[in-house]
């Protein structure tokens, strides 16, 4: 019994070293770094311990701003992403000649650059001095007023970076769906069916529970994602998220470490941590709550 | 409630390239089914079992033709509203739900005038498990199951919501030879019970014969032959319904009718009456064999198996078809294991002639 441990530990010990090299000992180094007060990087010193970072960060307005945008990104985006792209795989699923073909047409995002489409939904959505772009033409074409959705109020950005995400994030969840819906077995449908089960009582006492496993990975992997949300930001508002009021907390990391006066790693680091925190607390109540309600 | 079917068929569009014919899967079915009677419907794999089943049940509209149950024709009725129960091959039982939910399912879906208090449900749910005996189960998942209780979980599924029909797709084709034996014989008890008409498909004739009223031999989606399982065993109407009834299978021999006489090989093996001059398959059943040191019929001897009642005599014939001949005789017979040859005389209501083109069963007395 020992020896077949001390074997499975040798037989272990590449990946072990490997995950430890690079996933444990950073992590650990940016919590010690979080802590390390008045850090410099020039001369890697530092004048103390304790919890200043995180005091600093979190009175810090823009931070708070990045977590605010963050949260609203979250809470619209999952939902209804992975709502919208459950209808739409449902809907796929049941037109059956031109599946392969929408199958492809949903999965073009996925495999187009980030910054290329956020581009593309810029110039649709950006309001300039010589043209209001599409999005402003449709608007007034229904008798409402231009906004300028990327320089403009403040919902209005939002609602262009959210629906920018879901738009990113759709292909891969519907791809993902459409596979859980083709794998479920035809004679549960075939049996429902000889006991009369109208179509909406099919769909939520049989469809849902059985591709639960794989809306709740999509929910899981959803919040993990948009909490990290940072590159689709910078596509639709430039570099200067502060300055745009748009940054995220992973835009905010990243403006810690590189920005003005070589950076305030100290600090960036705890706001990675805060993030971790966030991400952490999140996924394990989508765990408890998957407990009560993913089948097998 | 009885069942009609009148001139059903399905065809499936063939696949295969280059071929232009569809696959007929159920032929030109004609036939009725008794009320209250559990009927067989028997045949080898691919002849149709399932597509006729399904076409009863709804989830498959048929090509042409008609079906009624009772006096109402169903044949446009979807199967949401047909009121049928059916077991599938693999049971198809709900995973995520308890056998509790998985019983109660068909009764939620009731509506209007049947709609059930959430009492009633639980009661009927309980009231039908106890009648298949896994009322213990309730609350289990079915993977937590053995595949004889899942089995009669999902018959109890099915039989929850009193159907006018119940429908059972080889419902016993994944259980070992012991739990096949107790489940049929409980699905007997079952059917005795509650007077359902069912309609239970086989490719094992030993069992469609051991529980029907009727059975049903098809042959790649043609109807051979119906009636009692006994009748039809003792009066097929062409070689194929004689050779799939009956373990071990009838031996069958090329012979020659003439002169009023039966030969198989040299052997004068018996009179018969209207039949012309001509050669003949015939069929002889196991335990249509009699030993006799005169017998009109010689076959050299193989060997003996001894089962305790019976005896199997294993012995060749140079006119034998079905290779070597097998013929059961009461254990009370003593055979010469060291003879070359043994003798045998034939039950005339035991052999049949079949035409040697058609198959079909010749219509002559034998003496
Ligand atoms: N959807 C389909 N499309 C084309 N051909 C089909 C289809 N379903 C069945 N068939 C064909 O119809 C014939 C009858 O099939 P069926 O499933 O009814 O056989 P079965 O008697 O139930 O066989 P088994 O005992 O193996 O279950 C087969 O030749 C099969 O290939
Ligand atoms: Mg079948």
């Amino acid at each position: 019994m020992d020896k077949n441990n001390w074997k499975a530990w040798l037989y272990l010990l590449p990946a072990v070293l490997f995950l430890g090299v690079f996933m444990v000992y950073p992590l650990v180094d940016v919590f010690v770094y979080s802590f390390e007060e008045g850090y410099n990087s020039a001369s890697q010193t530092f004048f103390g311990v304790g919890g200043y970072n995180y005091s600093y960060i979190l009175h810090d307005p823009y931070f708070l701003q990045a977590v605010k945008n963050t949260f609203i990104l979250v809470i619209i985006t999952v939902p209804v992403s992975t709502g919208l792209a459950l209808l739409i795989s449902v809907a796929l699923n049941s037109i059956k000649p031109l599946r392969n073909l929408y199958q492809t047409v949903y999965f073009l995002p996925y495999v187009t650059n980030t910054l290329a489409v956020g581009l593309v939904f810029m110039i649709l959505f950006k309001k300039t001095a010589y043209s209001d772009g599409l999005i402003n033409l449709l608007i007034n074409w229904f008798g409402g007023e231009s906004v300028d959705f990327i320089d403009g109020p403040y919902w209005a950005k939002m609602f262009v970076l959210c629906f920018y995400t879901v738009w990113v994030v759709m292909p891969f969840k519907i791809l993902i769906l459409t596979g859980a819906l083709a794998s479920v077995n035809q004679d549960y449908y075939n049996a429902a069916k000889v006991d009369g089960t109208s179509r909406g009582r099919i769909f939520t006492r049989i469809t849902l529970p059985m591709i639960s496993p794989t809306i709740f990975y999509l929910v899981i992997t959803g919040f993990i994602g948009a909490f990290k949300a940072y590159s689709d930001a910078v596509a639709l508002f430039g570099t200067d998220l502060n300055a745009a009021g748009m940054n995220t907390i992973v835009g905010y990391v990243y403006d810690m470490l590189y920005g003005n006066s070589d950076g305030y790693p100290s600090y960036a680091s705890a706001a990675a941590i805060v993030l971790f925190a966030i991400v952490l607390t999140i996924t394990c109540i989508n765990l408890l709550i998957s407990k009560k309600h993913v089948h097998y | 409630m009885k069942v009609v079917l009148q001139n059903l068929t399905k065809k499936f569009p063939n696949r295969n390239k280059g071929v232009r014919s569809d696959v007929i899967a159920v032929n030109n079915f004609d036939m009725e089914i008794p009320d209250g009677k559990l009927v067989s419907l028997l045949g080898p794999s691919g002849c149709g079992k399932s597509t006729a089943l399904n076409l009863l049940s709804g989830l498959l509209k048929p090509s042409s033709g008609k079906i009624f149950f009772g006096e109402d024709d169903v044949t446009d009725l979807p199967a949401e509203n047909r009121g049928v129960g059916l077991v599938f091959q693999n049971y198809a039982l709900y995973p995520h739900l308890t056998v509790r939910q998985n019983i109660m399912f068909p009764l939620e879906n009731l509506k209007g005038a049947a709609k059930l208090t959430k009492a009633q449900m639980q009661e009927k749910a309980l009231e039908a498990a106890k009648l298949v005996q896994i009322h213990e189960l309730m609350d289990r998942k079915p993977n937590e199951l053995s595949g004889g209780q899942q089995q009669r979980v999902a018959i109890t599924r099915a039989l929850v919501k009193m159907p006018r029909l119940l429908l059972l797709d080889e419902p016993l084709s994944n259980l070992d030879a012991r739990l096949r034996l107790q489940t049929r014989e409980e699905l007997r008890r079952i059917q005795n019970e509650t007077g359902i008409t069912t309609i239970f498909v086989t490719h094992d004739q030993e069992e469609a014969m051991s529980i029907s009223d009727m059975i049903i031999v098809m042959k790649e989606g043609v109807i051979q032959q119906t009636g009692r399982p006994q009748d039809v065993y003792d009066s097929p109407v062409n070689l194929f319904v004689a050779k799939f009834l009956g373990t071990p299978p009838i031996n069958v021999f090329a012979g020659e009718v003439k002169d009023g006489s039966l030969y198989i090989g040299q052997d004068k093996v018996c009179t018969v009456k209207g039949a012309a001059n001509k050669p003949v398959w015939v069929g002889i059943r196991p335990e249509g064999f009699e030993l006799d040191e005169n017998g009109t019929l010689s076959c050299s001897l193989v060997g003996v198996e001894v089962m305790g009642r019976d005896i199997t005599v294993i012995s060749n014939n140079a006119a034998s078809e079905s290779g070597a001949i097998r013929a059961i005789i009461s254990a009370e017979n003593r055979v010469d294991t060291s003879a070359p040859v043994v003798r045998f005389n034939v039950k005339s209501n035991k052999i049949f002639l079949f035409d040697k083109e058609t198959e079909a069963r010749l219509d002559c007395e034998i003496g």
